[in-house]
């Protein structure tokens, strides 16, 4: 049974860039709580033999060949959706401060 | 019924259309004016008149001048809006993409067009597909053409709600969990989950990438069997796409001799009596019909539900991380730093079940974490992955309900995420293994529609509509 508590939720809040306020910290702490112990039910399985999955139709190691391909993108059409720009590129705000 | 309009086959309306009878532009304006007669609930969130508009005089043209356009030559469809479609939005229901224009455009809405098939429409969705109920769209939930007041099912609860209703004659849909399937079961249609990799994802908002598959909503077999058949196969924009059975489209089928396993672990307790009595009138028929049906197990099925939401949540955190609002999307024009930037946008531009299991996913990826949840879940898929396996020896097909129940009440479950979570139970298995799965109408129970599962082996989804065709057949 796992309880998380107010800081425990900050953090994983600023793990995930996410700047939540004193009510969502509170409803998630609670709910995170019960999904977790929920899914805490894995811990007791027996997996002896087998290893994990993470690719589930025997894929690997795909790769093109390195040619140019013409996926009818221009930057133009990148751009577009940009908050802001100069000179075609995307400005940020001051990374420190 | 709940439709507002009808639709003849599929295959009907490309042959009138390709025949002149009929035009593409006075299809495309039937299914515009049935939207919008729709509105109260809530299906879709963005009309794509101009360019169906086009598209469709394009055809017509094309035909007056003897051209063959191809198998949907100017029969509408819906995508839900988390397909990514020149000259539309895609929102994907949520704030942080409330303005975004899709650049390109997905792998599977070109070929649908370029059979002929014109896009009028994209379909509302919980926020980038997380729910079960299109309760956590931005936009407001979708309402159950079968009654107002209960939900469509999630999270394709939009194209699910839009096929009942008769707004187009197909949608389309994505199933991470059962975001195809639940919805098609709680608003009286057919919707498919192929094997994992069967369709290209190019152009599709991704939710978890070991999971998310594509597939389509229609009436009947026939129709959702000529959709796949366009879409299935390898597409080099997406790496992870299979090689496609030689065809999909199914002419006759019958139970006689089929070998169906009858889940054990979706008849135990929670299973709601009405949905149980449907699913026991289908085991009779198909019994009555030749076919072998035998009861089967898979104990680890009682394990996938936490699997799943062990492992989605983890590849949604890493997934979702991109919606930064520097490139596109919601910008936090009042941030201090570039920290503070990304803090902001995704406060804003995330619903609630959003930022949960990002929270989740960051937290069960952690380090110290990982080992105990991320891997452990992993190999439990392993396990279940072979329980499925050892069974499709004995049996070619599994059967079993979509849900637990019908669809519930608007509003039952949004305070509590666990309980929604278990909505999709008997779902989630069929995407941790990569097996094609369909949720076919099995009756009503209390004027509600109840839905039957079939499943078969990885790459047999062809022979899993004819299943399909065969149960509909013998009801008919």
């Amino acid at each position: 049974m796992t309880k998380f508590s107010d800081a425990d939720v900050q953090k994983l809040a600023r793990l995930s860039r996410l700047q939540l306020s004193k009510k969502e910290i509170s409803t998630f702490k609670d709910e995170l709580s019960a999904i977790v112990s929920y899914v805490e039910q894995l811990q007791k399985v027996d997996v002896a033999g087998f290893v994990p999955t993470s690719q589930v139709t025997g894929l690997t190691d795909v790769v093109r060949a390195d040619e140019l391909v013409d996926y009818g993108v221009t930057p133009a059409d990148l751009l577009k959706n940009a908050p802001a720009l100069e000179d075609d590129q995307f400005k940020v705000k001051r990374m420190v401060g | 019924m709940a439709a507002l309009d009808s639709w003849p086959a599929i295959k009907d309306i490309a042959r009138s259309v390709q025949a002149g009878e009929t035009t593409a532009i006075s299809q495309v304006e039937k299914a515009l004016a049935i939207i919008e007669k729709s509105k109260d609930y809530n299906a879709i969130l963005s009309v794509t008149s101009e360019r169906a508009r086009k598209r469709a005089v394009e055809i017509d043209a094309s035909i007056a001048k003897g051209q063959k356009i191809g198998k949907l030559a100017g029969v509408p469809f819906i995508a839900k809006d988390n397909f990514l479609a020149f000259g539309a939005p895609t929102t994907a229901a949520s704030h942080i993409l409330e303005n975004f224009e899709a650049p390109y455009q997905a792998s599977a809405i070109a070929k649908l067009e370029a059979e002929g098939a014109i896009l009028v429409a994209k379909s509302n969705l919980d926020a980038f597909a997380h729910g079960s109920s299109t309760e956590n769209s931005a936009y407001g939930p979708t309402k159950n053409p079968h009654d107002i007041s209960r939900v469509p099912g999630g999270s394709s609860g939009g194209s699910a709600a839009a096929v009942a209703l008769g707004l187009t004659p197909f949608a389309l849909g994505t199933d991470t969990g059962g975001s195809i399937r639940l919805p098609a079961s709680y608003c009286g249609v057919i919707g498919f989950k192929p094997t994992y990799g069967l369709v290209s994802r190019y152009g599709v908002v991704a939710m978890a990438s070991s999971t998310d598959v594509i597939g389509p909503f229609a009436r009947n077999a026939q129709d959702t069997a000529i959709v796949l058949d366009v879409l299935a196969g390898r597409d080099s924009f997406d790496g992870t796409t299979i090689e496609r059975q030689k065809q999909y489209e199914v002419g006759s089928a019958s139970l006689k001799g089929k070998k169906i396993g009858i889940v054990k672990e979706f008849f135990g307790k929670g299973l709601s009596e009405d949905v149980r009595k449907n699913i026991d009138a289908q085991i009779s028929i198909a019994k009555k019909e030749g076919a072998e049906v035998v009861e089967v197990s898979i104990p680890s099925i009682d394990l996938a539900l936490a699997v799943y939401y062990v492992l989605v949540p983890a590849e949604v955190s890493s997934n979702l991380s991109r919606y930064d609002g520097q490139r596109y999307g919601l910008s936090a024009t009042d941030a201090e730093n570039l920290d503070e930037s990304y803090e902001l946008a995704r406060e804003r531009g995330f619903e609630a079940e959003n930022k949960r299991r990002i929270l989740i996913g960051t937290y069960v990826l952690s380090s110290g974490y990982y080992d105990a949840y991320y891997k452990k879940a992993q190999t439990v898929r392993t396990k279940l992955i072979s329980e499925f396996n050892e069974v499709f020896e004995k049996v070619d097909f599994l059967l079993g309900p979509t849900a637990p129940g019908t669809a519930f009440k608007l509003g039952e479950n949004v305070d509590d995420p666990l309980a929604m979570y278990l909505v999709d139970i008997m779902t989630v298995s069929a995407n941790l293994v990569g097996i094609p799965s369909v949720s076919v109408p099995a009756g009503t129970a209390s004027g509600l529609p109840v839905g039957m599962q079939l499943m078969a082996p990885q790459s047999k989804d062809a022979e899993l509509l004819e299943l399909a065709y065969a149960f509909e057949e013998v009801q008919s």
